[in-house]
């Protein structure tokens, strides 16, 4: 999408979630790496138990007991030539951080808002931590402004959020998080909950608002026939491991994991013959017995003997992409399986400078 | 998998006609509207109802799946469980092989011995405190199927075959936290299909479950239709998914049916407007224009539905007819219904009159409107 050498916002380094200490723990998440660029839209894809929530938790310092940080870094550049690391950041460095730079949308708009607090508290709330100089008549006029900007009218803030629709809910949560104009809105299945219609206006309406504001999206859902469509770049987890990182289109025709080739030839398509489809054999692994080597190795149909001793690394795949695959080059007499060696579409395109 | 339906195959082992369920609406809000009426000397009018099923007609036919999809409040899952006996309908007929359902409770176990339903939740669906061999069990117990013993373990080992949880020894002591959802789920099935039903209702049966286990339980439902002629409903919100499993779609609409036909010729050439907002609002990886929604907004009131064509305040080609008389359902091909007046040949101008009156405007004014009737709403 953004041409040329594009700036970074959100830079998480090898970071490592367990629940639990000591031998028991559970590896939510490891060694992860992500980089957000300004203005970009990042997906991150996986099932339910992948880590896509507890990574973002963590990168966003909300992860609660038992949940560990074991180890990484999350960069935060805020644009002025500084950065600060989220994860070293004492409290009241977060605090101020928080709500301004980075926010959250949570997909469950119900749990997320206190249900006996009017649309108008919750939505000054923030302004009045972040901003103290602000009149309470100016906070009331700017949550009537955030109401306008996600479409709803400003008569709603006297409202409960049981008197609003499933979408309205959503959009609140969506104007609370721009409240102070953040660079970083991290948001986790916010559409999963609505109907495809309302999931729609949402999502175009969240295009526009990034349009006008620039702010970069980490967008979290399983739906990863959704997210092709709205992220310009996909990461995909699987039991708490990144294992391909693309630009949209480029992971949507040519994957180079199979786990995305899976997860890809799960959505039945909307045109075309109707063929036979097949998902992905047996189940996700249970994170407290991993398998060895690749941890998607006895799901793999193109598994060989090296998989199942050690774990891929993360090792470039052309352009801007990386993939976790023991069969990403070919390894003497095992070729890349035609699958995954499918040419990347417009290659050309995006090498230009 | 028949792309195009055969016209009139086997005849219907489950027919609604006319099926209507209205749930009364309870509660201090409505019946103190009722006593203001009366205080103002006002009749106080019929008791509200919520119109969760309207006049839905609809035949499940042997080694077929159709698929049912709808937003949520559309009705789909009052239907399954009318479909199912487990509500009863306020009007309309339901035929089991021809002849009326039983409505009594003792006939009741006959009607489940060849109606059974599969619902959205495993987790939810299998009682924690029970094995697999226990939950298997009940279906031959209750319908007296199997003498307990070695023919019971027989037939439980012969339904987790069918649906391919092998071998069976292996998960007949395994409780539901044991087994994955996709697993669990299987159980289910087995569960339902263990008395040898002829008409299967699963109610989102693959909403629950992890992406990549949700094809093979959609395609163990395509196996027990192609294998036992099972006559499946099969109940979404995904119509991707619907188009790939099922013969038949019925998209329903605030409890109404919209429109029904064969699974490729609906999806690929959509006559009602309703199914063409939700196509082109679902997510498609192939898209490669922007999505324009003609048909913003939200599902009406089930309490006080609009007249006429329900879906007729969102519609972006409304007519006057529109909210006069409710449409009957139009042919838009072969073996494909659709009620909506724009299909009506019968008078040309209203064709013309669609094309260009409010389509012409645009989305922008269409968007703005639909946000004031939210508010005016409450």
């Amino acid at each position: 999408m953004t041409g040329g050498r594009s700036e970074r916002l959100l830079e998480i380094r090898g970071l490592c979630v367990d629940y639990g200490q000591g031998p028991a723990a559970v590896h939510a998440v490891t060694d992860a790496d992500l980089v957000l660029d300004r203005g970009e839209v990042l997906g991150l894809a996986g099932e339910s138990g992948s880590g896509k929530s507890t990574l973002v938790m963590a990168a966003t310092r909300l992860l609660r007991p038992p949940g560990v940080i074991t180890g990484g870094e999350v960069r935060l550049y805020p644009g002025d030539g500084s950065s600060v690391d989220l994860l070293e950041a004492g409290y009241s460095a977060l605090r101020v951080l928080r709500w301004s730079q980075v926010s959250l949308v949570l997909q469950s708009a119900m749990n997320a808002l206190n249900p006996v607090m009017t649309i108008r508290v919750q939505l000054t709330d923030a302004l009045a931590a972040h901003l103290p100089n602000l009149s309470r008549k100016e906070r009331h006029a700017r949550a009537a402004e955030l109401l306008a900007m996600v479409g709803i009218s400003g008569d709603r803030l006297a409202s409960y959020p049981h008197e609003l629709s499933g979408g309205m809910r959503q959009r609140v949560m969506i104007a609370m998080a721009l409240a102070l104009r953040p660079q970083v809105v991290i948001m986790d299945e916010p559409t999963t909950a609505l109907d495809v219609v309302t999931q729609r206006e949402i999502l175009e309406e969240l295009k526009d608002l990034r349009d006008q504001f620039g702010f970069s999206i980490l967008f979290i859902t399983h739906d990863l026939s959704l997210l092709i469509e709205i992220a310009d770049s996909i990461a995909v987890m699987y039991a708490g491991r990144l294992v391909e990182r693309a630009p949209a289109n480029a992971l949507f025709r040519a994957p180079r994991h199979p786990y995305t080739l899976g997860l890809l030839s799960s959505f039945p398509p909307l045109h075309g013959p109707r063929v036979a489809m097949t998902g992905i054999p047996g189940s996700p692994p249970d994170l407290r017995m991993l398998p060895s080597g690749c941890v998607f190795h006895p799901r793999c149909r193109f598994a060989v003997d090296r998989c199942s001793v050690g774990a891929p690394p993360l090792e470039t795949a052309g352009g801007d992409r990386v993939a976790a695959c023991w069969r990403l080059h070919g390894d003497g007499p095992v070729p890349v399986p035609p699958e995954l060696a499918v040419p990347e579409p417009d290659l050309a395109m995006r090498s230009m400078p | 998998m028949t792309l195009l339906a055969a016209p009139e195959q086997a005849p219907a082992v489950l027919e609604a006609r006319g099926l209507t369920k209205h749930f009364a609406v309870h509660g201090t809000a409505a019946a103190g509207r009722r006593l203001l009426r009366r205080g103002r000397g006002l009749p106080a009018g019929p008791a509200p109802v919520v119109h969760a099923v309207d006049d839905v007609s609809l035949q499940l036919t042997p080694a077929h799946v159709t698929a049912v999809v709808g937003e949520s409040g559309s009705g789909k899952s009052t239907l399954a469980r009318l479909l199912a006996r487990l509500v009863m309908p306020t009007s309309g007929e339901l035929l089991l092989g021809g002849k009326p359902a039983p409505a009594g409770q003792r006939r009741r176990i006959d009607y489940a011995k060849t109606v059974q339903m599969v619902l959205q939740d495993p987790f939810a669906s299998l009682n924690p405190v029970h094995d697999v061999h226990y939950h298997l069990s009940r279906p031959f117990r209750v319908h007296g199927l199997a003498k307990p013993g070695a023919d019971l373990d027989d037939k439980i080992a012969a339904v987790l075959e069918r649906v391919a949880l092998t071998p069976a020894d292996a998960f007949w002591h395994k409780y539901p936290h044991e087994l994955s959802g996709g697993q669990r789920q299987r159980v289910a099935i087995a569960r339902a299909i263990a008395v040898q039903p002829r008409v299967l209702l699963a109610d989102e049966p693959v909403s629950m479950l992890d992406v990549s286990i949700r094809l093979g339980v959609l395609n163990l439902l395509g196996d027990l239709r192609d294998r036992e002629h099972l006559a499946v409903l099969y109940i979404t919100h995904d119509i991707a998914s619907a188009r790939y499993l099922a013969d038949k779609i019925v998209v329903m609409y605030a409890g109404q049916v919209v429109e029904s036909g064969p699974a490729v010729q609906v999806t690929d050439s959509p006559a009602h407007p309703y199914t063409q907002l939700l196509l082109s609002a679902a997510p498609d990886p192939e898209r490669t224009t922007p999505v324009t929604l003609r048909g913003r907004g939200a599902p009406p009131s089930a309490v006080a539905p609009p007249s006429g064509c329900r879906f007729r305040t969102r519609c972006p080609h409304a007519m006057a007819i529109c909210a006069e008389q409710v449409p009957p359902a139009f042919p838009a091909g072969p073996a494909h219904v659709s009620s909506c007046w724009l299909l009506d040949t019968s008078v040309p101008r209203r064709r013309s009159a669609a094309s260009t009156g409010p389509a012409a405007d645009g989305n922008g004014p269409a968007a703005g409107g639909d946000r004031t009737d939210l508010g005016e709403e409450k």
